[in-house]
């Protein structure tokens, strides 16, 4: 066998050693990785107890209360199976609003209500004018990479 | 048996014929990617449309997008140049792999920041620890790392090997940085352009992210032909080749 065919079966293998060390090593991290629990996760006791959290869901349309100082917010967090009512004290960012994602941080009070200390307004990976039609997105590109 | 393609690819991987004309193209580059540039910044602040949910602070993901790619494909580029010099003996995978090391921590960095910026009025926040932020930062400190170890080891040429294989090992992280946000809750969105059912934006958006792109791709080839050069000043200082050429000028 050449230098050359060796060092580079040796760089490969190497490389192949490394990546399953790193695929064992992040499914051993999964649970630490996730950035913020699910309502489902929630309701399903998936969570540590007394210990400030994240949740993350979309905000129900139609939920959403403000207080009259408008300082105090109540809305409703939903994801595929599960709702969880969340209360808030606080200044909320621009892009907080319903019918999109947004991400809480605090504690679940004995009633079952997210009592949160921030919250964090997710973006979609929408990128379109306004007025636009979802449908028309999705047909804007496509066809021409199919053309191609 | 050697074939004609052979012989030129010997050419263009030896120290003398890359200099030349990397120093005759570098120019060249530049001013095209500067133009480019120039187009692209226009028609992204002046003539492409506001965001449905976010308004003009969209316009920041024409800077944001492109470095964050940058920051991973110079990556891929330096480990890919540093893996044929450690393979095929070749100084010029070294060369090329040192030159594209500050280009990508500074794409890197760009793409931090920026991020920052862009997340504090959309987010609430200018950093969260989050799996893509993290390991976008990780990238960071893995290109760092690479330039430390360059400059830590006196014989250059252990230098080149053992910072060939920092940016080997640390190649595992780019997929985990695509996929972070696919297997992974973030705070951070998915992707856009990349995505299995095509593309999630306007074409009126894409077409100034991509002119962004190209930009950024030539300008980057400019800059990494120029440090290419210099970093063959540097180790071939004191060859007869290198010598004449410097008198020449």
């Amino acid at each position: 066998m050449k230098a050359r065919t060796k060092r580079g079966m040796y760089v490969i293998l190497c490389a192949m050693i490394l990546s399953m060390a790193a695929f064992f090593a992040l499914r051993a991290f999964q649970n630490n990785l996730l950035y913020f629990y699910t309502p489902t996760q929630v309701l399903a006791g998936e969570i540590p107890a007394q210990r400030s959290i994240r949740v993350g869901g979309m905000v129900k349309s139609g939920s959403l209360t403000r207080s009259e100082d408008g300082m105090e917010i109540r809305f409703v967090f939903y994801d595929e199976n599960q709702t969880l009512p969340v209360y808030y004290r606080g200044i909320v960012p621009d892009l907080f609003r319903e019918g999109q994602g947004a991400i809480a941080q605090g504690r679940i009070n004995e009633n079952g209500i997210m009592v949160a200390e921030q919250i964090l307004a997710k973006h979609d990976e929408r990128y379109m004018p306004p007025g636009m039609e979802d449908s028309k997105l999705k047909n804007e590109v496509a066809p021409i990479l199919r053309n191609l | 048996m050697i074939d004609a393609g052979t012989i030129q690819a010997r050419k263009w991987l030896s120290p003398p014929f890359f200099f030349d004309k990397a120093l005759k193209w570098a120019p060249w580059c530049l001013l095209t990617g500067m133009v480019i540039f120039i187009a692209a910044l226009w028609w992204a602040l002046f003539k492409s449309p506001p965001d449905y949910l976010q308004g003009e602070s969209v316009r920041i993901m024409y800077l944001h997008v492109p470095s964050a790619w940058m920051s991973l494909f110079l990556y891929v580029v330096m480990a890919g140049c540093a893996a044929c010099g450690l393979i095929f003996r070749l100084k010029i995978g070294f060369y090329l792999s040192a030159a594209c090391a500050p280009i990508g921590a500074a794409f890197t960095l760009a793409a931090l920041v920026t991020g920052s910026i862009w997340g504090k009025p959309t987010w609430g926040a200018w950093w969260v620890w989050d799996a893509r932020l993290t390991t976008e930062l990780i990238l960071f400190f893995l290109y760092l790392g690479y330039i430390g170890v360059r400059s830590a080891v006196d014989d250059q040429n252990k230098a080149d090997r053992l910072a060939a294989v920092v940016a080997l090992v640390g190649l595992i992280n780019i997929p985990i940085i695509h996929f972070s946000v696919h297997f992974w809750n973030t705070l951070h969105q998915g992707a856009s352009v990349f995505r299995m059912d095509g593309p999630s934006i306007a074409i009126s958006m894409l077409i100034p992210l991509l002119l962004m792109t190209l930009a950024y791709m030539i300008l980057s080839l400019a800059a990494c032909l120029e440090s290419t050069c210099c970093e063959i000043m540097r180790r071939e200082h004191g060859r007869r080749w290198l010598q004449s050429r410097l008198d020449m000028h």
